[in-house]
C-alpha cells in the first residue's frame, strides 16, 4: 500500500473547507452561500474517505453517505428559504435582510 | 504514477473551488463549482473508495447541482432573461470549465488504459459498504430517512407560493 499520503489528503480537505468557509464569509450572494456551504461539507466526506482509505475501513465511507444526506436535506430546505425570500423581499443580497421582527 | 494523478487532480479541485467563489455570476460559479465536485469524485476513486466516487457524482454533481439550476432558473424569470442568456452564452465563459473537465477526463482515459494499476491506498468494496450500513450501522440508516423526510416536508412547506404572513410583516 504505498498509497498517497494521509497528511497531504488531509491537507487538501482542509484548504477546501476553509475555501468555502471564505465564501461563505466574502460573498453576499444568498445562492453563492449555499453553494459555499456545499463545498464545506464535501470537503468533510473527502476527510472521512481519506481516513477510510488510510485504516481500510468502510466506515468513512458511510460517514460520507450520510453527510450526503446531510447535504441534500440542507440543499432542499435551503433552497426553499432563498425562494420565498425572494418572493418576499425581492432580492437575494443577505446584508439586506437584516431586519427581524419576531 | 497514480500520485500524479492525486496531485493534478487536487490542483484542479483548489482551482475550480477559488474560481468558483471569485465568479460573480452564480451560473458561471455553479459551472465551477460542478468541476470541483467532479475532481473530488476523482479523488475519491483514486482513494479507492469506488462507491463513494459514484455516488459523488451521481448524486452531488448530479442531482443537488440540478436543484441549483432549477431555483436559479426559477428566481430569473421576466424580460432581462434574454439578454442575460445571450451574455451566459458568450463563448469564453465556458472554455475554463471545459479545459478543467478535459484534464479530468484525459485522467479518466489514463486509468482505462493503464487497467487497474492506478488505485492508490486501500480499496473498499460497495459489498464491504452495504455490509457495514445494514448492520452496525442500521440507526444510521433509519436515522438518515427521518432526516430525509423531514427535509423533504420542509421544502414542500417552504416551496408554497407565499407563506401566510402574520397580518402585515409583524404588526402583531
Amino acid at each position: 500500500m504505498n498509497g498517497i499520503p494521509m497528511e497531504h489528503g488531509l491537507l487538501l480537505s482542509v484548504v477546501l473547507f476553509v475555501l468555502g468557509l471564505t465564501g461563505v464569509l466574502v460573498r453576499r450572494n444568498l445562492i453563492m452561500i449555499l453553494m459555499s456551504l456545499e463545498v464545506m461539507l464535501n470537503a468533510t466526506g473527502l476527510a472521512f474517505i481519506v481516513a477510510g482509505s488510510r485504516w481500510g475501513q468502510a466506515d468513512g465511507q458511510i460517514m460520507f453517505l450520510l453527510i450526503l444526506t446531510l447535504a441534500a436535506a440542507e440543499v432542499g430546505v435551503g433552497l426553499g428559504l432563498v425562494l420565498q425570500i425572494f418572493r418576499r423581499f425581492h432580492t437575494l443580497d443577505a446584508d439586506s435582510l437584516n431586519g427581524m421582527k419576531g | 504514477m497514480a500520485l500524479t494523478l492525486f496531485y493534478i487532480t487536487s490542483a484542479v479541485a483548489v482551482f475550480a473551488t477559488v474560481m468558483m467563489i471569485t465568479r460573480l455570476n452564480a451560473v458561471h460559479g455553479l459551472l465551477y463549482l460542478i468541476l470541483s465536485l467532479l475532481a473530488v469524485g476523482v479523488l475519491f476513486f483514486l482513494l479507492g473508495a469506488y462507491f463513494a466516487a459514484v455516488l459523488e457524482v451521481i448524486i452531488y454533481a448530479g442531482a443537488i447541482m440540478v436543484l441549483f439550476v432549477f431555483v436559479i432558473m426559477m428566481l430569473n424569470q421576466g424580460q432581462k432573461t434574454l439578454e442575460q442568456e445571450r451574455a451566459w452564452l458568450q463563448p469564453g465563459i465556458w472554455i475554463g470549465p471545459s479545459l478543467l473537465a478535459l484534464i479530468l477526463f484525459v485522467e479518466m482515459l489514463v486509468i482505462v488504459v493503464s487497467g487497474g494499476s492506478a488505485e492508490t491506498g486501500y480499496a473498499v468494496s460497495a459489498k464491504q459498504v452495504g455490509v457495514a450500513l445494514y448492520g452496525p450501522y442500521l440507526l444510521a440508516v433509519e436515522l438518515a430517512s427521518m432526516l430525509l423526510l423531514a427535509g423533504l416536508v420542509g421544502a414542500y412547506h417552504l416551496g408554497k407560493p407565499m407563506i401566510k404572513m402574520t397580518r402585515a410583516g409583524g404588526k402583531s
